[in-house]
This record gives C-alpha cells, structure tokens and sequence, in this order.
C-alpha cells in the first residue's frame, strides 16, 4: 500500500510539474518566456550533475565544457552539414556522453580535490580549445547560425508553426527547453530508482563496501559521467537556440561550470526535485541581484549572500526544503492507508 | 581440499611486514576462527583473501583456483562475501537497499528472506546511518549473505556488543551456517565466542602464524598464552 501512495505521489507531483510548465507562458511576457527557457538548459544540465555529484559523489568542476561540447555540435553539424538545428540536439547529447565519459577516466583513480581539479582543468582549458580549432569551431568569432544557417534554425524568424498552432519563438523555446527537461528528468528518476541508481548511492557512499558488494566502482563512476555528460551536452545544444543562435568560446567559460555546480548544491544534491529550482536560482538570482544597486561589485556579493543564506537556512538545498513541506501531508496519507 | 587456501602469503607495508609467510586452509562447511592480538595481521589477511590488498609473495586460492588475478568485486561473483571490522554501511539509504545492494552480482535469496532471518524486518524502511551499533552488525551480515557466497569473512562481528549480543551471535552464525549452506573464517577477540562455534581455530602473532588446531587444544597452548597475556589464559582477552 505504501509502494502504491508512493508511486502515485510521484505521478501527481510529475502532473502538476507538466501543468505548471504548460500554463506559466500565459504569465510570461515575451522576454520572460526567453529567460525561462535559457533556466530550461540549466535545468537540463543540472540533472546531469547531480546524477555525477550528487548521486555517485564524484565532484565535477567541468561539466561547464561537457555543455560546450553539445553546443559547438549542435551548431558545427547546423552551420557545415546541413542538419535542421532541432534533430542535431540528440546528436550534441551522443558527443557530449563521450566527452564526458572521457572526463570520467581520471574519476577512476583520483578522488576529492584532486578529481576537482582535473574536471577544473578540463573547463579552463576548453575555451583555449575552440580557439585553437578555429577550422571547425570559427575561432574566438564563433558560430552564428541566425547569419550561417537561417533556414535551418527553427523559429530564428519570430514564430514558430507547429501542426496547425502559431507559437512565438520564445515561447516555443519554452517549452522545447523544459519539456525536454521533463522527459530527461523522468529519466533520471527511472534510472537511479533501481539497481543502477542504488550503485551509484553504494559507490558514493563507501567506495570499500561497494567493492566489496561486487560494484566494480570505476565502471559505474565513468558510467555516471557518460550519462551526466549526455545531459549537459543536450543541455548545451538548447542553450546555443535560446542565445539567439549563436555560441563562442566566451559562452562557456569557467564560470559556467561554477554557476552548475551552486545550481546543484542550491538545488539540493541527490534528490532530483530541487533541480529546476537550483537551474531557476542561477538563471533570475544575478539578475536581482544586478537590480538591488548598480554599485561595482555588488551584484556579485548579493549573489554570494543569497548563495549562504540558503546554505546556512536550507541544509538539503531547495529541493529538502520543498520536500520537507510536503512531508506531514504524504505521512497523513500514509498513516491513513496502514 | 580446502575450499579456501593461503599459502605462504606474505605482505609488506614499507618496513613493516604485516603478514610473513603465513599458510592456512579452510575446508568445506567449516566454521574456523582466526585469533591473535591487535596489529597481528588479521584483518590484513581478510584484506589479502578480498583482493583489497595483493600479497607480495605467497598464494591464496578459492575452490582450487587463484584468487590473486580477479579484482575486489568480481571475488563476490566467486563466492567470497566479508563484512568488516568498523561496519561498512551505505549510511544514506535504507536497510533493505543495503541488502538489495547485496544482490548486486548475484543474489540468490529474495531480500525479504533474508531481512526476516536476521530479525531486520521492523527496521527495513530505516535509513542504516542512525540504527545501533549491533543492528548495523546484522545488517551488514544480510548484505553479506545476500550475495549468496559460499564462504562468509567475518571481521570481529562481536566487536561492540553486549554479553547477551554475542551469546546470540554465536547461534547465529551456527544457524546461518547450516540455513546458508556456508563456510565461515571468522577473526574474533571474544574468546568465548570463538571457542563455542569454531571447529577450528589459527593463531596470528605479529603476523606469523603461531598455532592452528582445534579450540580447547590451541586455547591449553603454552605458545598462544605466551602470545595473548604472558603467563595469563586467553579467555580473559577479550577486546
């Protein structure tokens, strides 16, 4: 009886997630509904940290880069071979899942710090990298489809038609970026609900008893990464599209890895309902912040302050938070079925 | 032949040698204890036989078969479980998926089988991080035995108890050997447990092997005594 509360728990919590999703343009205006969609990245690539992170507790400072690679695939096979922007998003994800199972090699023998910096590494040296292959990659000019591949780039002139319906590009975007989001967070939840889901927790939590329990730990830590690095690569296939077609070294620079992992962490690490309000965090809190005073430097410690209060307040992260709210009314509901 | 057998295993941690030249068997359906005092090598032979470690000489092999080419999670598959001195839980998830973790490689027995045989149903749903000391014991146990292994390492598994625990524990592991079908090595400081369920007892001192036999021989010998507390017995060295 519980099993069944609690999987229909999860159903309705997954339906009211689909219907606040498809409602919420109806409050948006036009330059709203292009933020929301630039936070559906985030969200996307947030996912894919935390099964890295927050699930198997490998600590990922380059999942910034992984989001690079989906994007200059995305816009590399959209520019050169004549592929329809849309269809090359899960193509980003395929190249981004080898790029990221390659990040997960030094996982294998390095832990802690030390697999933070290598990852670290990886994210700096990324932007160097584009320049260096200005033959595939436009160098520091990068990649403009609106310029390159107009008639490829779907909704790139304002609208979009879709089976009969008008939709504003931003709109539309919209609701690319987070029904995407909700297919792949979906996923997520059916992959780490079961035996996959729980290596991953054993390996995370103590490397010797996952050995020991017949868990070959470097195969599920690169594993993680592959997955992770599928999601951060869709994720950065989304992100060119909502930054109006466009991607260049300066896209993806450290900064970005940063700002996933405080969207993990604010998210709450290891639970995945938080992750849309981890990606919402990163995407609107700068932008408060930059709106409370104009004085140099501010915007970045009203950030850093928002970062600490909800450490400090909210120990699991929004998403705790978020579950801590709903706890009394799912253990009436559970009590009540006993 | 023994279906576990070491060897002439030695292994060197700098200039310490923790394990030198040590050579044991264990047969088939046996219960053996392996004694000795802290920092004799006991648990750095369990490490040894889990592939944890890698002997620097020696051979240590399983059903007639080396053990030293397959690495620390594929011995599981082989039929080798442990569980360990310290409890080595998955604090953050439940009992019941710590068993299911178990099952990982091989699981042979429904998890809920198993929970019920070790008394764990009422705290299946509970998270391992906040349960006592001797429940975190058994349920490493039914982890263990959930990978259905035919041969069982148990680190200390009265280490933390209460008199009345270890009585208990000692029928326990009697019954699970017969239920399970197992053969059990068991490194144990509680004299009185091992000597009520082992058939046969080693004695490690500063990592050689001193002494082997069965219990109330190697309990009379003047060498394992010398060992344990000077001219004192050793059923008072309990840890």
């Amino acid at each position: 009886m519980n099993r069944v509360l609690r999987i229909a728990g999860g159903v309705a919590f997954a339906a009211a997630a689909v219907a606040l999703v498809l409602v919420l343009p109806h409050w948006l205006s036009d330059a709203k509904a292009a933020e929301f969609a630039r936070a559906g990245c985030f969200f996307i690539a947030i996912i894919g940290l935390n099964l890295v992170t927050g699930y198997t507790g490998q600590i990922s400072l380059g999942h910034g880069a992984l989001m690079a690679v989906g994007a200059y695939t995305t816009a590399i096979l959209t520019a050169d071979h004549g592929l329809r922007d849309l269809w090359t998003i899960p193509l980003a994800g395929l190249v981004a899942m080898a790029a990221g199972f390659a990040l997960g090699l030094p996982a294998r023998r390095l832990s802690g710090l030390y697999l933070a910096l290598a990852t670290f590494a990886f994210a700096v040296a990324m932007p160097a990298l584009l320049k260096r292959f200005s033959g595939l990659t436009g160098g520091s000019q990068g990649i403009n489809l609106f310029d390159e591949a107009l008639s490829r780039s779907t909704g790139a002139l304002g609208h979009v038609h879709l089976a009969g319906w008008t939709l504003a590009t931003n709109d539309f975007l919209y609701y690319l970026t987070w029904g995407i989001g909700l297919v792949l967070s979906g996923a997520a939840w059916l992959l780490v609900r079961g035996r996959l889901g729980r290596a991953f927790r054993a390996v995370r939590d103590s490397e010797v008893a996952a050995a020991s329990s017949g868990i070959n730990i470097s195969f599920y830590k690169t594993l993680a990464f592959a997955i992770s690095g599928f999601y951060a690569g869709v994720g950065g296939s989304l992100f060119v599209l909502v930054s109006n077609w466009f991607v260049s070294p300066s896209t993806f620079t450290f900064d970005k890895s940063l700002l996933l992992v405080v969207g993990a962490v604010v998210g709450g690490l290891g639970s995945l309902a938080g992750m849309a309000l981890g990606a919402l965090f990163i995407q609107f809190v700068p932008t408060w912040a930059a709106n409370l005073s104009s004085a140099p430097g501010a915007p970045s410690v009203f950030f850093g302050t928002a970062i600490v209060l909800v450490m400090i307040l909210l120990p699991g992260g929004l998403g705790g938070f978020l579950l801590k709210l709903t706890e009394p009314l799912t253990r009436r509901l559970y009590t009540r079925s006993e | 032949m023994a279906l576990l057998s070491v060897e002439h295993v030695t292994k060197r941690f700098g200039g310490v040698v923790a394990v030198e030249d040590v050579s044991l068997g264990v047969e088939s359906g046996q219960i053996a204890g392996l004694i000795g005092p802290n920092g004799a090598g006991k648990t750095t032979l369990f490490n040894l036989i889990t592939g944890l470690y890698r002997p620097d000489s020696g051979e240590i092999a399983f059903e007639g078969e080396t053990l030293l080419r397959t690495p620390p999670h594929r011995i599981v598959r082989r039929g080798v479980a442990r569980t360990f001195q310290n409890v080595e839980l998955f604090p953050t998830m439940t009992v019941l998926e710590n068993v299911l973790v178990g099952r990982h490689s091989r699981g042979e027995r429904p998890a809920s089988e198993l929970l019920g045989e070790l008394g764990l149903d009422a705290v299946a749903q509970r998270r391992t991080g906040s349960l006592p000391f001797g429940t975190m014991k058994r349920v490493e146990l039914a982890r263990a035995l959930a990978s259905g292994p035919r041969l069982l390492l148990l680190d200390e598994p009265a280490g933390g108890l209460g008199h009345e625990e270890v009585d208990e524990l000692g029928a326990l592991i009697s019954r699970i050997r017969s239920s399970f079908d197992l053969t059990v090595l068991l490194v144990e400081h509680h004299m009185n447990l091992v000597m009520g369920v082992a058939d046969r007892v080693h004695v490690l001192d500063f990592g050689r092997k001193i002494a082997e036999g069965p219990p109330a021989e190697v309990q009379r010998n003047p060498v394992v005594i010398e060992a344990y507390l000077g001219s004192e017995r050793p059923q008072h060295a309990t840890a």
